[in-house]
């Protein structure tokens, strides 16, 4: 029944991680955390990450939002755990910058977010996780929003 | 439906609904967001532009004359459109935004510290905010009244907050977040008993029933053209003469003076008192073109038609599993705000994008009414008096393809 077009946006694998959204949860461990806000439809995010010896030993989410943005929050732990902070950084620029240019060149199950390019209103939807944990890595105070201008869109 | 109306040739009045959207024929329910022009609107437009253009008020050739003509005879068909009194009350302004700033920065220069404004959780944030940030100027306070599970004004309570410092009561006619239409009447009636003036937020009102500002007897109405097929950056507040005469000025500029000198500068007569700057001419032009084009077509038969648009929304909308309609007042105007059980409105808002069906997702400008509701957002759909019940089946279909998407 679906549209092909929707297909795109909405794969199985997006789908499947908006129903069941990995390492969603309030951790027990006290690390660095950022709060992720769109003012625009009102998605939440508070990521949760744990960094030893420059390394992502732990990252969690708490998310309310919408399918694209909790899939986007849950990929993003599954591609970033346990990886260096700078390669969790260069990943972070690559998905802005491939969510913003079509789309192409995103590793892993990442890929299955490069329809999102084609919606430009849900960009933002999907990039506001790696927002959120990007400013919980630079331990930044108070709460990043989709519409400050630093990073991608 | 009604014989007499007839949808079918009204929509051949509005080219932009006769188009394909992702593969689907067009359904446009965004009508609380902003209306569809017909091309009598456009036509006005055009004309205009085409023959009669030139700066109003001050100029000595032909063209200026015509312009200022065509100009005033919109600010007389607006006051013919609302039954106010007197032209002098017709203050053109950028849309129902400025219309309320204006009262916030003209009418609220008299507040001082304690004193209150009073609105509703219901309110659009543009009857939000320029009240607090005038609370912010001057030391007042914004009180609000509450609404019910139904989304109703809780009435008693409004009329309990009603006290010896209210200065100015600001309540929208239509929420544009649950639809519900307040008691304007029994709300001006109380509160003018207490001699406090009311500003009624007119916009979501406006476009979808007959309105008298003489028999509302409200002191201030503010609408905007936007959602009454009029062109953006055009509406106008209206005010009672006996108080826009001693509303101070609150934009500087040409056409608001009458004399300007360094040792001083005096004031233009009302309504030009309050409108600086070389005005939105064609939108005046367009917005009385609309006008005259929605008393054609009929108030009365339009709020009937829409009333029989919500009745059929609610009935099919209503038959889907999981679905919940937020704002059940009993009365209310054509649009119907729900959520579905495990579908985000932004997610629902991009699937029935694709299958043609244009709603709004989100808090609609109105966060404390998500607030008062404990949501994120809703989907809403709007209606006008172009829309079929056929278009309402269309969504009500794509709702159905969005669970089956959705469903786990």
């Amino acid at each position: 029944m679906t549209a092909p077009d929707l297909q795109t946006l909405y794969r199985q694998i997006v789908l499947d991680h908006s129903r069941q959204p990995r390492h969603q949860r309030r951790p027990d461990w006290r690390g660095r955390e950022a709060e992720g806000h769109n003012p625009l439809c009102g998605d939440k995010i508070r990521v949760y990450a744990r960094v030893h010896d420059d390394r992502l030993d732990d990252v969690a989410y708490e998310a309310s939002g919408c399918a694209i943005c909790v899939a986007s929050a849950s990929l993003m732990t599954e591609a970033t755990l346990g990886r260096d902070v700078p390669a969790v950084r260069a990943l972070a620029g690559q998905f802005g910058t491939a969510l913003g240019s079509g789309g192409g060149n995103l590793p892993g199950d990442l890929a299955a977010l490069a329809g999102v390019s084609q919606y430009p209103a849900r960009i933002r939807c999907a990039t506001l996780p790696w927002k959120a944990l990007l400013a919980a890595l630079d331990a930044s105070p108070g709460t990043v929003t989709t519409e400050q201008a630093s990073g991608d869109r | 439906m009604t014989a007499t109306f007839d949808v079918a040739a009204l929509r051949r009045d509005f080219p932009i609904l006769t188009q394909q959207v992702n593969g689907h024929p067009l359904a446009y329910l965004d009508n609380a967001a902003s209306s569809q022009r017909p091309l009598q609107v456009l036509e006005a437009i055009g004309h205009y532009y085409a023959h009669d253009h030139a700066n109003i008020h001050r100029g000595v050739h032909t063209l200026s004359h015509r312009a200022t003509d065509l100009y005033e005879g919109a600010r007389e068909t607006v006051r013919a459109f609302i039954n106010a009194a007197s032209v002098r009350e017709i203050v053109f302004t950028s849309g129902t935004t400025e219309a309320i700033n204006l009262v916030a920065f003209s009418f609220g220069q008299r507040l001082v510290p304690g004193d209150e404004i009073l609105v509703t959780t219901m309110e659009h944030h543009s009857n939000i905010v320029p009240w607090q940030l005038l609370c912010e100027r001057s030391g007042a306070v914004l009180r609000v009244a509450p609404i019910n599970d139904a989304g109703e004004l809780l009435f008693d309570e409004f009329v309990q907050l009603l006290g010896p410092r209210t200065r100015l009561v600001s309540v929208a006619h239509v929420s544009n977040a649950l639809g519900s239409v307040n008691p304007v009447r029994e709300i001006v009636a109380a509160t003018r008993a207490r001699g406090i003036p009311v500003l009624v937020d007119g916009a979501q009102a406006i476009a979808h029933e007959a309105i008298d500002v003489r028999e509302l007897d409200c002191d201030f109405y503010a609408f905007s053209g936007h959602k009454m097929c009029g062109p953006t950056g055009t509406g106008v507040l209206y005010g009672r003469e006996a108080i826009l005469r001693d509303l101070p000025p609150w934009k500087g500029g040409g056409d608001m003076i009458l004399t300007v000198s360094f040792s001083g500068t005096t004031y233009n007569e009302l309504p030009y008192r309050l409108e600086a700057g070389t005005p939105h001419i064609a939108g005046a032009i367009g917005l009385a073109a609309a006008m005259r084009y929605l008393t054609a077509v009929g108030m009365a038969r339009i709020a009937a038609w829409e009333a029989q648009l919500l009745a059929h929304a609610t009935a099919e909308l209503g038959k889907i599993p999981g679905l919940r309609f937020v704002g059940t007042a009993r009365r209310k105007a054509g649009l119907v705000s729900f959520n579905v059980d495990g579908i985000h409105p932004h997610d629902l808002g991009t699937v029935l994008d694709q299958q043609g069906v244009a709603i709004r997702a989100g808090h609609h400008c109105a966060m404390p009414v998500m607030e008062r509701f404990g949501l994120q957002g809703t989907a809403r759909a709007s209606f006008a008096f172009y829309n079929t019940p056929a278009e309402i089946d269309q969504l009500a279909a794509a709702v159905r393809v969005a669970q089956r998407m959705f469903a786990a």
